[in-house]
């Protein structure tokens, strides 16, 4: 029997509003523990919330961006559960009018796109942060954390794949951070996601059994707990089984989900509105106003990208994946016109790097500028492409202008002629059987002759020039 | 007589012409609560070293540096009102030695105003009940008869006024919590309306309900202290942005034309003939200086009841939740993991009123539940609200009384606790309909017990509320009766 998989994800991004949604405390991450905290958010006998304004703006622009629906007259209610991260045992959440309801997000895969819908997009408050003792005798709590800024964005059980579930999420965060409402930096929790999963047979109408799958912190992570939360429920079905509906957790270690918690220890949450709160309105004008604000998202662009800069589709999506590449690709053609060489370095050089030194591009020193600069120096001949590549490592690793630089270094490449004549007349009298294999057919020894050139000058000879030349002092002799 | 029966104007003149210090004021209020509060137990907290400290301070100021007639009044506040660096307990276990790092709005404001905190005033624990045997500090005593309840939840606040050990104080109302008290211990209490003074800093018992008012001997008092509570504040966001007239100057005595609505359901078989009788002779006071008596219908009175302490609990069961003992306030010794310290804290914090409101609320809340409770109970909030706006179409204020009875004796009513909730049936709707309400007092029963008058004002009119309340008081001289101790 062939089954499908059917997955709907829950992901939860802090939004980058620089204090909390209910007091004036600092979002900021990284902060001593404890030490970003008020009587508010710490949930001390008498307090009360009120709305960050600027909370809602980037809920509204989330929604706007992720072709939401827009609740104009929404409200906030409480969550009730006792955990100690929770200081007043209730999270202010949205329970039956989420800010966002009904808009979709398109993917690709393997050339295929798709669309998949979003239930619903709400506004909430993020908890505190627990940390256990190895010995389990004790717990830290910090609550730095406690009442920052959330979206909880729920997603349609559309996606079919755990490849399509990884594209999907690539694909909020690209927009979330084009609409620079979060940073989603999974690493520091800015990004969370869980997971709804089931399966059925190919064919059949109706949903399976479905899992809740937590504790992923990679979208490669959430990648693989599908691949084997599928695998595990084709494997009890086809043995005879049920999926039993319950909460997993995600081993990252093990590589496998183990039972969490089953459905009758669900929680009630006792949902109500929350009475310390008026109503939220949101005006036709605030829509507008927020609307405006929005900037190109990543679909449009790439498609910009291929249109007018007749990237490859390949290359478009790669550079319009993330802000920063795009945006650096773009600042970068401001100093060199000529996109296709950009991109290429782009693709290549800086991708490179960063992968193998696992590092973002806000975290080298390479400049859009820098790289824009770079390559006008090969356009206009100064350097060679082999010795850019060496100027690009020092420009990535400790910044700088490239033509002081190439200048400071004395890496200008030699194309004067007369010069170059007499490296190539020095290398030809010292290979004469280079030569003769040369005109016995064998081109490559040409480039055994360029080789030796290239010694001889510190790699700073022009090519081509040297090409012709040796070509030229061949056929003489 | 002592110097806190002194009218506010009598005071202020004295102070400014430095006959009186304020260290002479607060020293009488602290003899006063020496002398009588041990049969009265109305304070829980006396900061005596800190209000003389002030009163010293006050005393150097120059008469022009003097801000307002509250300059250097002994006031006591309710311990559900948070105080920074004084204990605010709530009559509760759970908070019997929390101290909060931050004072209340309305306390920023009566400093701001001079007034001088003299102590922290018992009341229901977490002001949930009508009588004030729900402190876990011991009950108070109603200082016309130590055998009675003074009412609640503002027990304290209401008792200590009467027996004049502060010159007036600070009190919530969600139910009748100020209405109730005042009424039974022969004082002014006023709720305002719902968003007209800031809860920021006030415990809260149920947030859609709770407003904070002030206690008072008398009517003006009333008034003053308003002037200084009312108006927007950006830290609770359910408070209005109004302008704040000049309710002061409201106090013209002239209330000739007005409608007085008088609730048919206000009037009935449920209310003791005796109380009726003050309430009627109140009401032909006000008919010789003007005004029409009309009777007219509240024809929900009745299912408020049920939907108060259904929306009051599910309010209540999540307000409290955040006493888990992981932060401040009580936490259990010897628990074994965090549920066990969550049910040891929780088991030995709260007394049993508030654990049977917070399983009350809880229930209601529960999924199953939900619609035939807490939706059901919304439901009815909203037709009471009708039967206001109904009534308001045609009438200035509405008036009754404010309890079925006098006050009742101690342990009276403990048993059956139905018995007790309809305490809050004359006094409850009104907080429903977010509406300002006061009782004065209008007479005694033949026991010499206090009888409280209510006047109901339409939305943010506090000002007709006084000037009907002050022209009857001018009329009549029941606020100048005070208890024998």
């Amino acid at each position: 029997m062939n089954f499908e998989t059917v997955v709907g994800l829950e992901v939860h991004a802090e939004l980058s509003t620089e204090t909390k949604i209910f007091c004036s405390c600092s979002t900021a991450f990284g902060a001593p523990p404890n030490t970003h905290t008020c009587p508010i958010c710490l949930g001390h006998p008498g307090v009360l919330p009120v709305l960050n304004k600027k909370a809602l703006e980037y809920a509204v622009k989330a929604a706007l961006a992720l072709n939401c629906d827009i609740t104009t007259e929404s409200k906030f209610d409480r969550k009730n559960y006792f955990y100690p991260d929770l200081p007043k045992a209730y999270q202010t959440s949205q329970y039956d009018k989420p800010i966002g309801r009904n808009g979709w997000l398109d993917i690709e895969v393997d050339g295929k796109k798709k669309r998949i819908g979003i239930t619903r997009l709400h506004l909430e408050e993020d908890a505190g942060k627990l940390t256990h003792a190895a010995n389990g005798d004790y717990s830290l709590v910090d609550f730095n954390r406690v009442g920052t800024p959330l979206i909880e964005i729920v997603s349609e059980p559309d996606i079919r794949s755990p490849e399509e579930g990884y594209a999907y999420l690539e694909k909020l965060k690209a927009v979330l951070q084009y609409t620079e409402v979060s940073d989603c930096k999974m690493e520091e929790g800015s990004l969370r996601c869980d997971a709804n999963i089931s399966i059925r047979p190919v064919g059949q109408e109706a949903f399976g059994t479905r899992t809740e799958l937590k504790n992923m912190n990679s979208f490669r992570g959430v990648q693989k707990a599908l691949e084997y939360e599928a695998a595990r429920q084709e494997k009890v079905l086809l043995s005879g089984g049920k999926v039993v509906q319950e909460t997993r957790r995600w081993d990252e270690e093990k590589e496998v989900t183990v039972s969490m918690r089953g459905k009758e220890e669900a929680h009630d949450y006792r949902y109500f509105p929350e009475p310390d709160l008026v109503p939220v309105h949101i005006s036709e004008q605030m829509l507008e106003d927020i609307r405006r604000t929005i900037p190109e998202l990543p679909d449009a662009r790439k498609e910009r990208y291929t249109q007018s800069y007749g990237l490859s589709d390949y290359d478009a999506g790669v550079l319009t994946a993330s802000k920063q590449l795009a945006d650096f690709f773009e600042a970068a053609i401001q100093h060199v016109n000529d996109p296709k060489q950009v991109a290429n370095w782009m693709m290549g050089e800086v991708l490179g790097y960063l992968n193998a030194k696992q590092k973002e591009l806000d975290e080298v020193a390479l400049t859009p500028e820098s790289l824009g600069k770079l390559i006008q120096l090969i356009e206009k001949g100064t350097i060679s492409g082999k010795i850019a590549k060496t100027v690009f490592q020092e420009l990535i690793e400790s910044g700088g202008d490239p033509e002081q630089i190439v200048k400071a270094k004395g890496l200008v490449q030699i194309s004067d002629e007369g010069e170059l004549a007499k490296i190539v007349t020095e290398v030809l009298d010292n290979n004469q059987k280079s030569i003769d294999d040369y005109k016995a057919g064998k081109d490559r020894a040409i480039g055994f002759l360029v080789g030796q050139v290239m010694k001889a000058t510190k790699g700073k000879a022009n090519p081509q020039v040297v090409n012709r030349l040796l070509k030229e002092e061949i056929d003489k002799r | 007589m002592t110097i806190l029966d002194l009218r506010l104007q009598e005071i202020h003149d004295q102070l400014q012409k430095k006959e009186l210090t304020v260290s002479q004021l607060i020293h009488a209020s602290l003899e006063r609560i020496k002398e009588v509060d041990d049969r009265l137990n109305a304070f829980l907290t006396v900061d005596a070293e800190r209000a003389l400290q002030r009163a010293e301070e006050l005393d150097r100021h120059a008469a022009e540096k003097q801000k307002g007639l509250l300059f250097g009044l002994p006031v006591g506040i309710k311990d559900n009102i948070s105080t920074k660096n004084v204990k605010t307990t709530c009559a509760s276990r759970m908070l019997a030695n929390y101290v909060p790092i931050f004072d209340a709005t309305v306390i920023k404001k009566l400093f701001e105003a001079q007034a001088v905190m003299i102590g922290k005033m018992n009341m229901d624990e977490f002001a949930m009940g009508s009588s004030n045997e729900n402190s876990a500090f011991g009950i108070v005593h109603n200082p016309w008869d130590a055998e009675r309840v003074p009412g609640g939840s503002s027990g304290g606040p209401a008792a200590a006024v009467a027996a004049r050990e502060v010159y007036f104080a600070l009190a919530s109302d969600t139910g009748g919590s100020i209405r109730i008290p005042a009424a039974y211990c022969g004082v002014v209490g006023l709720k305002p309306s719902y968003g007209l003074v800031s809860r920021f800093g006030l415990v809260a018992y149920a947030s859609s309900l709770d407003q904070i008012g002030p206690i008072t001997k008398n009517v003006e008092d009333a008034a003053y202290l308003l002037q200084v509570l009312a108006g927007y504040d950006p830290q609770d966001s359910t408070s209005v942005q109004t302008d704040i007239p000049d309710y002061v100057s409201a106090l013209d005595g002239n209330i000739d034309g007005m409608t007085i609505g008088v609730p048919k359901e206000y009037m009935g078989d449920g209310i003791s003939p005796e109380v009726k009788e003050r309430v009627n002779e109140a009401l032909q006071v006000l008919e010789k200086l003007g005004a029409n008596i009309k009777e007219v219908s509240l024809p929900h009175t009745e299912s408020s009841i049920a939907a108060y302490y259904i929306i009051s609990s599910s309010e209540a069961s999540s307000n409290l939740a955040r006493f888990d003992g992981i932060r401040y306030g009580t936490r259990a010794e010897e628990a074994d993991n965090l549920m066990d310290l969550y049910k040891k804290t929780r088991s030995q914090g709260f007394g049993p009123e508030v654990k049977r409101r917070i399983m009350l609320g809880t229930h209601s809340l529960s999924s199953g539940y939900y619609d035939a409770y807490y939706l059901k109970a919304q439901k009815a909030r909203t037709l009471v609200k009708q039967d206001f706006d109904n009534i308001f179409a045609e009438c200035d204020v509405v008036i009754g009384p404010t309890t079925t009875s006098t006050a009742f004796k101690i342990g009276e009513k403990t048993e059956d606790v139905t018995d007790m909730y309809q305490e809050d049936i004359l006094t409850c709707p009104v907080n429903l309909a977010g509406l300002p309400a006061m009782s004065v007092p209008c007479g005694f029963d033949s026991q010499g017990l206090p009888v409280g008058m209510q006047i109901i004002g339409k939305a943010f009119d506090e000002s007709t509320l006084l000037k009907v309340a002050h022209a009857f008081e001018q009329n009549t001289e029941h606020h100048q009766a005070r208890p024998n101790l």
